[in-house]
């Protein structure tokens, strides 16, 4: 174990634990914008810097791993000061609109510029013009809102294995792009939408939906594939607006294209919203109320089983459902009707 | 499962998801599992990028192939003879761990002989991967430490499927790979709740919990529980429900969510079979190709729209929450169900009422003890893996570390002979075809082909086939073909892609407008009657029309 000192607090870590994370483990709250724990490190976004005695300036905190008896300083006149400049440097070509923004509320430039206080900057001047569209149906990509952090093109690679984007060019020219520039064909994972901490990549079904005001979250479980992934749920009213899931969830955070832009069949026009009945054979289904439904389902059935037995039925119960629908499902086939006719499509 | 039940006393993935990324060998045999189980995808990613070894064994050459140390392309329908001649080689070259065998199994004696014949030569006759391969393959898995198998329809939708699931449990019990962390037995689950539903016993052997029908007190428990009498009379299962349809013997069907009429292999046959019934419920979401045919449709509700549980392919027991409320006078499910039950029950329409979900957990983990310490209180907290028999109960991530669920508590190696697919391609039907999903698509696409987005990235069927076949037929990508079977017949455009091998085309089965399940045999595994949707032979011909 390493034995060392941030902001006068001792602690003892594992070697090969950095300076970040020694300090995340303090509470100790240091700025940054390409770090994520489920990433290596990087050292893009100079925020995370912090001053160690003997050292002969400040360094990245995220990349320094810590040794035995450092003593480390996060906060200090000279750390803030830097730390705003870098900032200021972000936002002097940064587009000036958080208010019609996707992200505002959710971006960490933006919650940067406030804690910093960054109103006026000294580095403004010429803007960068990135954008080009992305006809993908997914991912909305607006370069000119791009830090250069890194985050999406290292999730590509480093968690999904992918590669679809990288960084063309350098200086003020440098963006992140796919190859030759040409629309994003990925497996559209949204990863790197996920960890984006700006609004220079963010969901194009969330365009126009309420961001933050009356959008209620609600943790559940993905309706897809046995991965069981975690989600949470972005609703306004009765229509689903986004999914999202938790870097702490069992699937850290991570999805695939149809839980984490599959969510619209949901709220399609098409839903079956009254009961039908084929009040004859042959004749087309018609809308009924539930009491018309419930009957002829009772009779029908009822009659079958009386005039051939229980076995005559069956019931084909759903992969897609819940425990306990499923549970009271079979529960009306075996006690209720008398049959243990019932099965469910996991062979298929 | 029925293959795994009968080797290790029950079925289900042996080990979690979180412990792929601690192997240091893995065997990927039937399962695309990039596109198919995307996130499970990336914890095998994470254990290569940790220096796991990687084998791939799929005939197609699914995504995963790029992280593969070793990529065996076995014929399709081949593959218990594959896995029984890398066993043979691990006898011949002594990685076996004799230990575990003499601790924990029975019957290796038997099981050794029968591996006599599958040498690697024989294996790459049988199967078209060179015989070197089948050898690396066995020093790989033989020689690592923790070495996990992970499967899914691509061993199981065959005729000989219960067979390939045996061999793929004898190679984790040769290997002393199955009762420790980070190695077993992982069949992967292709839906949601597919785990669920087994546990929750809508199966037609078994009740809630895996506890036979047939078992007298068994019954006497349920009975005891439920009020009446219980048939002891095994039911019908689902592949073989399309043929008691057919012969008149099933004349009333209530299906809940779920989508047959496109799933089932042999869809003409299948429809043939919902047209003969007398009655027919559908309760789902949408007007599916299944509620199209129904007497009754009744509207649910869609997975944000209720309270309930999901257990995943790990396990894994997890809340779903209600979100929002359903869309016009559709209604919860569980209420649904309830409402019919008490209906039924009282023979006139019950009040409607919305059942609570917990107590209904409550009472299906009263009765299986498995689960007896999992309520929804604790489940708010976090998620729980089965087995998790007490409230103070951790859950478990692996199975079988002490003993195996048989009577004995040992696991049972199985003789596996070699067998092969129900139809082979012949001169009039030279192509072999397999089916399965893509990344952008779900089952029979009653959900994503309703999302904006996936519709757009992927709008419509596709028939995969070699460039030496597409040559040969003067086709070209995106130009139509008609692939015909003796069951029937589809258009679709030719991809054009070196993902199949020669002789070998893949269609996927999510598209109504050229269901590849048309195609498909109804040939049936004899004891998980499971049915062989993976090989079927074809005919392909350029599209004049």
């Amino acid at each position: 174990m390493i034995h060392l000192t941030i902001d006068d607090k001792s602690i003892e870590v594992p070697a090969g634990t950095t300076v970040l994370e020694a300090a995340r483990q303090l509470d100790i709250d240091i700025p940054t914008l390409c770090y994520d724990s489920r990433l290596k490190p990087y050292g893009a976004c100079r925020l995370c810097i912090v001053e160690i005695a003997g050292f002969p300036k400040p360094v990245t905190s995220c990349t320094t791993p810590a040794a035995d008896n450092m003593v480390v300083r996060t906060n200090s006149a000279l750390l803030h000061r830097l730390r705003k400049t870098t900032i200021e440097l972000l936002l002097s070509d940064h587009p000036n609109d958080c208010m019609v923004c996707v992200r505002s509320g959710d971006c960490t430039l933006q919650e940067l510029a406030y804690l910093y206080d960054v109103r006026e900057n000294r580095f403004s001047g010429g803007m960068r013009d990135h954008n080009r569209p992305d006809a993908n149906p997914f991912i909305q990509r607006d370069q000119n809102k791009c830090v250069m952090c890194g985050l999406c093109v290292r999730v590509c690679e480093e968690v999904q294995g992918v590669g679809a984007i990288g960084y063309s060019n350098r200086g003020f020219e440098a963006k992140v792009c796919p190859p030759f520039e040409k629309d994003l064909n990925c497996e559209f994972c949204g990863q790197c939408v996920s960890v984006c901490p700006t609004g220079a990549l963010s969901g194009k079904m969330w365009a126009g939906q309420p961001r933050q005001e009356g959008v209620k979250l609600t943790d559940s479980t993905c309706t897809y594939c046995g991965c069981g992934c975690n989600i949470t749920l972005h609703s306004h009213g009765d229509r689903l607006i986004r999914v999202s899931s938790k870097k702490t969830s069992h699937n850290r955070g991570w999805l695939c294209v149809k839980g984490r832009f599959g969510y619209d069949f949901v709220n399609r026009g098409d839903r079956l919203t009254t009961p039908l009945i084929r009040r004859e054979k042959g004749g087309a289904l018609e809308p009924a109320s539930w009491d018309e439904a419930v009957q002829f389902v009772v009779t029908r059935m009822a009659g079958i089983k009386e005039k051939h037995g229980p076995d005559a039925l069956a019931g084909l119960a759903s992969a897609r459902c819940t425990n306990e629908e499923n549970y009271l499902f079979q529960k009306f086939f075996r006690s209720v009707i008398g049959t243990n006719n019932i099965d469910h499509c996991a062979r298929y | 499962m029925a293959g795994l039940a009968a080797k290790f006393g029950s079925g289900a993935m042996t080990n979690s998801v979180a412990e792929i990324a601690e192997n240091d060998a893995l065997l990927v045999i039937g399962s695309n599992t990039t596109e198919n189980h995307p996130i499970i995808g990336l914890r095998m990613k994470e254990a290569v990028a940790k220096g796991a070894r990687l084998i791939v064994a799929d005939p197609r050459r699914i995504p995963l192939v790029k992280f593969a140390t070793l990529w065996l392309r076995q014929k399709p329908g081949t593959d218990a003879v594959l896995l029984n001649a890398i066993m043979h080689v691990i006898l011949e070259e002594g990685l076996e761990d004799r230990d575990f065998i003499t601790r924990r199994t029975e019957a290796f004696e038997e099981f050794e002989a029968s591996l006599a014949p599958f040498t690697a030569e024989f294996g790459a006759e049988a199967t078209g991967v060179p015989a070197e391969d089948i050898r690396k393959a066995a020093r790989i898995f033989g020689s690592a430490v923790n070495a996990g198998i992970y499967y899914a329809m691509g061993i199981t939708q065959h005729s000989m499927g219960t067979n390939n699931v045996h061999a793929v449990g004898n190679l984790a019990m040769l290997t002393g790979n199955v009762g420790k962390r980070a190695a077993g037995v992982n069949p992967l689950r292709g839906q949601n709740n597919v785990q669920g539903a087994c546990d929750m016993g809508c199966l037609p052997n078994v009740y809630p919990g895996y506890q036979s029908v047939a078992i007298p007190g068994m019954q006497q428990k349920f009975e005891a529980a439920w009020g009446g009498t219980l048939s002891g009379k095994p039911g019908l299962p689902a592949t073989e429900m399309t043929g008691a349809m057919l012969a008149g013997s099933l004349k009333g069907m209530y299906v809940f969510g779920e989508n047959p009429a496109l799933s089932d292999p042999n869809t003409s046959h299948s429809l043939k079979a919902f047209k003969n019934l007398e009655f027919l419920v559908v309760q789902d979401i949408f007007l599916t190709e299944t509620a199209e045919l129904a007497d009754v449709v009744l509207p649910g509700s869609s997975f944000a729209e209720k309270n309930g549980t999901f257990t995943s392919s790990e396990r894994r027991i997890q809340r779903v929450r209600q979100a929002i409320a359903s869309p016009g006078e559709a209604r919860n499910d569980l209420a649904i169900i309830d409402q019919i039950y008490r209906s039924f029950a009282a023979g006139s329409v019950a009040e409607y009422r919305l059942p609570d979900a917990a107590a209904v957990f409550e009472e299906a983990a009263s009765l299986w003890p498995e689960i007896a310490g999992v309520n929804y209180q604790r489940l708010d907290k976090d998620s729980i893996c089965w087995p998790c028999p007490a409230p103070d109960h951790p859950g478990t991530p692996f199975l079988f570390k002490a003993m195996f669920s048989r009577e004995g508590g040992r696991a049972l190696f199985t003789a596996v002979p070699q067998v092969l697919s129900d139809e082979l391609p012949d001169e009039q039907y030279p192509f072999v075809l397999t089916t399965g999903r893509e990344l952008f698509h779900y089952h029979t696409g009653t959900m994503t082909r309703r999302s904006a987005g996936l519709n757009a990235v992927a709008p419509e069927a596709f028939v995969e086939i070699n460039p030496v076949d597409a040559d040969g037929l003067g086709v070209h990508s995106g130009e139509s073909l008609r692939v015909t079977s003796r069951r029937g017949m589809i258009d679709l455009k030719a991809r054009v892609s070196g993902i199949v091998p020669p002789q070998v085309v893949f269609i996927p089965f999510h598209y109504r407008e050229a269901a590849a399940n048309l195609l498909t045999n109804d040939a049936m595994d004899p004891v998980c009657r499971i049915m062989e949707a993976k090989v079927c032979a074809v005919r392909i011909e350029k599209n004049m029309s």
